[in-house]
C-alpha cells in the first residue's frame, strides 16, 4: 500500500461505482487496548463480504482522509484512511496506518469475494 | 526436570501465540521425544501490525502469518502443526459446541496425556478466552480417570490476585536458541519486541533471562 493520492483514489473508488461490490471495512483499538490502558473503552466493527452497490463515492479532507459510499437507501463511510493499493485481484484495499504501523481503520471494495 | 509425557497437544487461536510463553517447553518435549501437536485456529488474519510504510495489508496477511507459523514450527523441531481454518476475532462467535467437538475430536485422536492452552476468564484477547473455554469444557466431559492434564497460560492483570502464581515451572534453557528462533519466526509480530529484548539479553538483564531460560503454567483444576 502507499499513501493515499487523492485523485488517483478518486478515480478508483469512481470505476466501482454502480456496480454489485463486496465490502470489507473494520475499525480496531486492538485486543489488547484495555489491557495496556486500565480504562480504555475498547470499540470496534467489522463486517466483510457484504454486498453493496453505490452510486457515489467520495474522498475527502486531507490526510487521513474520509470516504463515503452512497447507497441507494443508507451509506458507508470510513475515517482515518492513509493508505491505498489496487491489488493484483483488482481489489481496492484501503487502510488507516497510525505513525507506529498499526491499523486502526480498513475498507476494501472488490467485485469478487474476500476469502473468508 | 519435564516429566515425560506420551503426548503433547497445544491449542491456541494465533500463530505467535506459542511463541513467547510455551516454545520452550514444546521444543524440550520434542527434544526428550515426547510427540506434539500444535493446533493453532486461526491465522490471526485482523493483526494490527502492517508497518508504516507497510509490508503488507489486510489480504496479504495471512499469508504471511502462515509462512511465520511454519516457521516456528520448524524452529521448535515441530512436525505436527494443525491449521483449523477459523478467523481471527471470530473464535468466540462460533458455535460453542462445534468448539468443544473440534477440541474433543483432537484429544480422541490424539490421546494426549498433557494439554496446553490458555486460562478462560484470564487470558485478555477474546479468542483466548474462548479457546481455553472450549478446551476446558471438552475436558471436563471426559470421565475423570481418562482425563489429560490441563496447562494454562494467563496473563490479565487481575490474574495473581485471582488465581496466585503458576504451579508449574519449565527449566527451558537447554532450548534458548530454539526459543529465540520460534520468536523470530513471528517477524511481522516480534520485530520490534525481539529487537529490544536482544539488547536486554546481551546485558544479561535478569528479567530477559528468565523469560528465555523457564517458563510457566497453571495447572487447571477441574474441582
Ligand atoms: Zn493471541
Amino acid at each position: 500500500m502507499e499513501l493515499v493520492q487523492r485523485d488517483q483514489l478518486q478515480s478508483l473508488i469512481d470505476s466501482f461505482a454502480g456496480k454489485d461490490v463486496y465490502i470489507h471495512l473494520e475499525t480496531t483499538n486492538g485486543s489488547y487496548a484495555a489491557h495496556f490502558q486500565e480504562g480504555f473503552f475498547n470499540a470496534g466493527a467489522f463486517i466483510r463480504n457484504i454486498v453493496v452497490n453505490y452510486e457515489l463515492g467520495k474522498v475527502a479532507g486531507d490526510s487521513p482522509h474520509r470516504i463515503g459510499l452512497k447507497l441507494p437507501s443508507g451509506w458507508i463511510y470510513a475515517q482515518g484512511i492513509t493508505h491505498y493499493e489496487l491489488d493484483e485481484h483488482g481489489r481496492l484495499l484501503m487502510a488507516g496506518l497510525g505513525p507506529d504501523g498499526k491499523l486502526a481503520v480498513s475498507l476494501e471494495i472488490s467485485e469478487t469475494p474476500f476469502t473468508y | 526436570m519435564m516429566e515425560k509425557e506420551r503426548h503433547v497437544l497445544v491449542i491456541f487461536p494465533h500463530p505467535d501465540d506459542e511463541a513467547f510463553g510455551v516454545s520452550g517447553t514444546i521444543a524440550t518435549y520434542i527434544e526428550m521425544g515426547v510427540p506434539v501437536t500444535y493446533a493453532c485456529l486461526t491465522l490471526g488474519e485482523m493483526g494490527r501490525n502492517l508497518g508504516n510504510p507497510p509490508f503488507a495489508n489486510r489480504e496479504t496477511l495471512p499469508a504471511i502469518r502462515k509462512k511465520e507459523l511454519q516457521a516456528s514450527a520448524d524452529a521448535m523441531g515441530l512436525t505436527d502443526l494443525r491449521m483449523m481454518g477459523l478467523r481471527d476475532k471470530t473464535v468466540e462467535f462460533e458455535d460453542d459446541e462445534k468448539m468443544v467437538k473440534l477440541v474433543a475430536d483432537l484429544i480422541d485422536e490424539l490421546n494426549p496425556s498433557l494439554v496446553i492452552s490458555f486460562y478462560p476468564g484470564l487470558s485478555v484477547h477474546p479468542d483466548h478466552d474462548a479457546t481455553g473455554r472450549a478446551v476446558v469444557e471438552a475436558i471436563r466431559r471426559m470421565a475423570e480417570s481418562e482425563r489429560p492434564k490441563l496447562y494454562t497460560i494467563a496473563f490479565d492483570n487481575k490474574t495473581v490476585e485471582q488465581i496466585g502464581h503458576p504451579d508449574v515451572h519449565h527449566d527451558v534453557s537447554g532450548v534458548t536458541e530454539k526459543k529465540l528462533g520460534a520468536m523470530n519466526a513471528h517477524a511481522s509480530q516480534t520485530v520490534w519486541m525481539m529487537e529490544d529484548m536482544q539488547k536486554r539479553l546481551d546485558a544479561q538483564d535478569p528479567d530477559a533471562l528468565k523469560w528465555l531460560k523457564t517458563e510457566h503454567f497453571y495447572t487447571y483444576s477441574f474441582k
